[in-house]
């Protein structure tokens, strides 16, 4: 067929396919359109959970006085303030406060619209904020957004293997959202336990003071497992039946490796996950007693159970960011990624290894200290793959010819977050260390660098594909100041909480100054305070950009960062069924600067003349 | 960052300690290499239009020196922390201080068998959040729970273990100076969960010996009179005798503080014996 053909072939097939607004824009069957709506859907409830944990940050850094703009929500979560409690009121507190800069900004500011937050209430915003960007953010932006729009793009597929699965996907994800986020309405508020649900205090409603929150809580991730759970067996499906000819395992993006791998995760972890909280499920509202010893069950197992899902959990979440920050580093770096197999490898052994790590979570819970001993090691072996990964990013860097795009820049914040989150980990993973850090605000550090890093996976990702996603290109310079002032102010605000944790700082707590060994340390509270508002200011920008760059960005390209993979073969935003003909595969993906053409990319789909293959061979 | 550890007074704190910083030490040379080297590529290989990025695959032998490396300094803290672990978890030394502390919303309820060392008989005393312990002297700890999990967190001792409820779990502390610490839930417990803390005492022998006699006078009994007056100078020379002989090294403690609580320590059994007579 003639390329006119084809293209009028295609055109015919387009119309043939012509769907109402319902059918393109809400209920779609498209991978692009779920991908789109799993995103936006993400992004708002970053903002959800961005809120909430500005809430915390000021009461850890001016405990209870009155927070300001909260007045609008009702007793007994907040609590009208009157004038003596705004921060500058309070009595005792102006020699934590007083010394730092920012005092008087925050005395201000408290008497505006101010609330006094309610210690339960402070449980319930911490938990939901860690349960709201875990399963609502990271999840659904790296594996439902990127997972659904990259998949069949860079395999050269036309859609997922099951577009109607997919839908149902997405439209299961919903009512599990609005749930989680109705279940602040209810009397007794959100669940307040920690996002780890940790028995007996979730057991029992009688012990937490939240009963019909904590229900909801419970419904709404096991709702979230299913639309996983569908999306897991999409993927998985799709990779492996539905790559275009001649891509074969080892010519896929590392990208698409990650994804997959996560895919395996999910389907495997979820039902673990799902089997637990029916367990917790019936202990609350059915009288069963899985996890309370006084009906013969044991608390310990909903550990065991949760974070035998947890672990995974964790790779879950980074995996895709590490898959993305691989494409982008090789790509803006000219260069092919530094050992492919090796991170393809490293991968598949971190999901293995990520199944039998689970109890360092657990090495002061009780657990026999001999098995410590055994979780201990298996968590110093799955430190290798990590740092296998580290050092294949820095030989992808070596003898590059660097661009430093927006992508890149995030991606390479990526790395150094991961770094610092990783090498944290390690004082975790020495059980007798960990009897001192454990529970204090050292993992509060750690899991920030692993998970909330994630977040430069995510916008490394955002902006790198955007102009594939929208057709249109985000303005270059305000992604660039983007960039800065969160890589700077993310480290003001995560790390100095190493420094809290080794003062025996507990996390979880409303008020630190009720503990005296903490007192010398509070202006800490203060700058991370501080450093977060910061960091959520400067997310204004992105908003701005992203807004702006939807409406009036520069039309984009079929492949303005010059890259090999098969998704910039397909117009800027791709047309329904992806490509015009089912691109052929010839090489893998990160032949950049090869020595066979001029240009210093060489798309996987371009085929060679004889005359160049015979003079390399 | 190391001043904000704080102080020690354990018998294997200063283990862990030094293992915190040997990590301490490793990550932080393996962050600057790691750094370094990131942005010496980055400067170096910025982007210039007169050249090509170097054409290349990767490096066996290099890759497998960055899996090697790592995998052996991994062992080597592995098995580091392993003997570590042990002497804090396994190596459980004699004593014959015991105390039970139950985990309850939102206090921690302390009981002391008495002089007759058994829990649940008549001359048990219990308390909330109050922990008297002898200095330099192993205890023994029954940790348990009443409602909820909890965490009996003393940061100065170096010790944290979660509490459960339906089980009993036996773990052993010493604080090796006098003085009084705060004792925080180290795990999320309820709404009172920030705030519920005890007050770990750390008694001097003669301030112990007051608090005990107080608590179980050794007259009120009259025929038992001996017998408990036996007790208290039992309790402190085996104090004294556990001090000398079979006492880890306490590490981050001075000698002259040892000195003072064995002379102290002499002076408390004096007085005792005074009390005796009396």
């Amino acid at each position: 067929m003639s390329e006119a053909g084809a293209a009028a072939a295609h055109d015919a097939h387009a119309e043939h396919h012509e769907l109402g607004f319902i059918r393109t824009y809400i209920f779609s069957t498209d991978h692009k359109m779920i991908g789109r709506q799993f995103m936006f859907a993400s992004i708002l409830m970053l903002i959800v959970g961005g809120l909430l944990a500005m809430m915390m940050r000021w009461e850890l850094a001016w405990p209870e006085t009155a927070v300001p703009f909260t007045s609008w929500i009702s007793e007994p979560f907040m609590y009208p303030a009157d004038e003596d409690s705004t921060v500058g009121a309070v009595e005792g507190l102006s020699e934590f406060v007083d010394p730092f800069p920012g005092a008087n900004f925050a005395k201000s500011l408290g008497s505006v619209g101010g609330a006094h937050m309610d210690p339960a209430f402070y449980n319930s915003v911490f938990t939901m904020h860690a349960t709201i960007m875990i399963f609502f953010v990271v999840m659904p932006f790296m594996v439902g957004g990127f997972g659904n729009f990259l998949i069949p793009l860079m395999i050269g597929a036309g859609d997922m293997a099951f577009p109607i699965l997919n839908m149902l996907s997405f439209w299961t994800a919903v009512p599990a959202t609005i749930m989680i986020v109705y279940s602040f309405f209810v009397e007794g508020g959100a669940a307040a336990g920690g996002w780890t649900m940790y028995a007996t205090l979730s057991a029992d409603p009688t012990l937490s003071g939240v009963d019909t929150g904590a229900d909801l809580w419970v419904i709404s991730l096991l709702i979230l497992g299913v639309s996983s759970l569908m999306g897991a067996i999409n993927y998985i499906t799709t990779v492996v039946n539905m790559r275009a000819p001649g891509m074969t395992w080892f010519r896929m993006p590392l990208v698409i490796w990650s994804l997959f791998v996560t895919a395996i995760l999910l389907l495997l972890a979820l039902p673990v996950l799902t089997a637990a909280l029916g367990m917790l499920l019936f202990d609350r509202t059915m009288g069963t007693s899985f996890f309370m010893p006084g009906g013969g069950g044991e608390p310990i197992l909903w550990q065991h159970l949760f974070w035998f899902f947890g672990h995974p959990e964790v790779y879950i979440l980074v995996l895709p960011a590490m898959g993305v920050t691989s494409d982008i580093l090789s790509t803006f770096s000219r260069k092919p990624i530094f050992g492919y197999k090796a991170m393809a490898f490293s991968m598949i052994a971190l999901a293995f290894l990520s199944w039998i790590v689970w109890g360092h979570h657990m090495f002061v819970s009780g657990m026999n200290p001999v098995l410590g001993t055994a979780f201990m090691l298996t968590t110093m072996v799955i430190a290798v793959p990590s740092a296998i990964k580290t050092f294949n990013w820095l030989g992808t860097l070596w003898g590059g010819n660097i661009r430093f795009t927006s992508p890149m820049l995030f991606a390479l914040g990526f790395v150094s977050n991961f770094v610092i989150g990783g090498l944290s980990g390690i004082y975790m993973a020495s059980t007798p260390v960990d009897i001192f850090i454990h529970d204090t605000y050292f993992i509060v550090a750690h899991f920030h660098y692993v998970v909330a890093g994630i977040i430069f996976g995510m916008f490394a990702a955002l902006y790198y594909w955007f102009p594939k996603i929208f057709g249109r290109m985000m303005n270059e310079t305000l992604g660039k100041v983007h960039f800065a002032l969160t890589y700077i102010f993310f480290n003001c605000a995560f790390f100095p909480m190493h420094f809290l944790g080794v003062a025996g700082h507990m996390r979880r707590i409303y008020n630190p100054l009720q503990y005296e060994f903490l007192h010398d340390i509070q202006w800490w509270n203060v700058f991370i305070t501080m450093s977060a508002f910061c960091l959520g200011l400067s997310q204004l920008i992105f908003f701005v950009n992203f807004i702006w760059s939807l409406i009036a960005g520069k039309k984009a390209d079929k492949n303005p960062w010059e890259a090999n993979t098969l998704e910039w073969t397909a117009p800027s935003p791709p047309g329904h069924g992806n490509f015009e003909t089912t691109p052929t595969v010839y090489r893998g993906p990160y032949e950049y600067s090869s020595p066979l053409v001029k240009e210093d990319w060489l798309p996987q789909d371009r085929k060679l003349g004889p005359e160049v293959v015979t003079a390399s061979q | 960052m190391m001043q904000w550890l704080p102080e020690d007074v354990s018998p294997y704190g200063g283990s862990i300690d030094a293992l915190f910083y040997f990590i301490y030490y490793i990550t932080a040379a393996a962050f600057i290499l790691v750094t370094a080297l990131m942005i010496i590529f980055l400067y170096q290989y910025r982007r210039d239009d007169s050249r090509r990025a170097v054409y290349t695959h990767g490096h066996t032998g290099l890759e497998l020196v960055w899996t090697i490396i790592p995998a052996l300094v991994f062992i080597g803290l592995g098995l580091a922390s392993k003997s570590i672990w042990e002497e804090v978890k396994l190596n459980v030394p004699e004593t014959d201080v015991e105390i039970r502390v139950t985990g309850k919303q939102f206090n921690w309820e302390v009981l002391y068998p008495g002089p007759d060392k058994e829990f649940e008989t008549d001359d048990d005393y219990q308390v909330d959040n109050d922990i008297h312990v002898p200095v330099g002297k192993p205890v023994r700890v029954f940790l348990g729970s009443k409602d909820v999990i909890h965490s009996l967190f003393m940061p100065n001792l170096r010790f944290k273990q979660d509490m459960l409820p339906g089980r009993q779990i036996e773990a052993w502390f010493q604080a090796n100076k006098a003085g009084t610490y705060e004792v925080p839930c180290a795990e999320l417990c309820g709404f009172g969960h920030s705030g519920m803390k005890g007050t770990l005492y750390v008694d001097t022998p003669e301030d112990y010996a007051a608090w005990y006699d107080k608590r179980w006078p050794p007259a009120e009994t009259n025929g038992g009179d001996a017998s408990a007056a036996e007790t208290t100078e039992e309790v402190l020379a085996g104090g004294a005798v556990m001090d000398a002989e079979t006492m880890p090294e306490p590490e981050a403690e001075p000698a002259a503080t040892e000195e003072e609580a064995e002379s102290a320590m002499e002076g408390a059994a004096d007085s005792a014996a005074q009390e005796a007579t009396e």
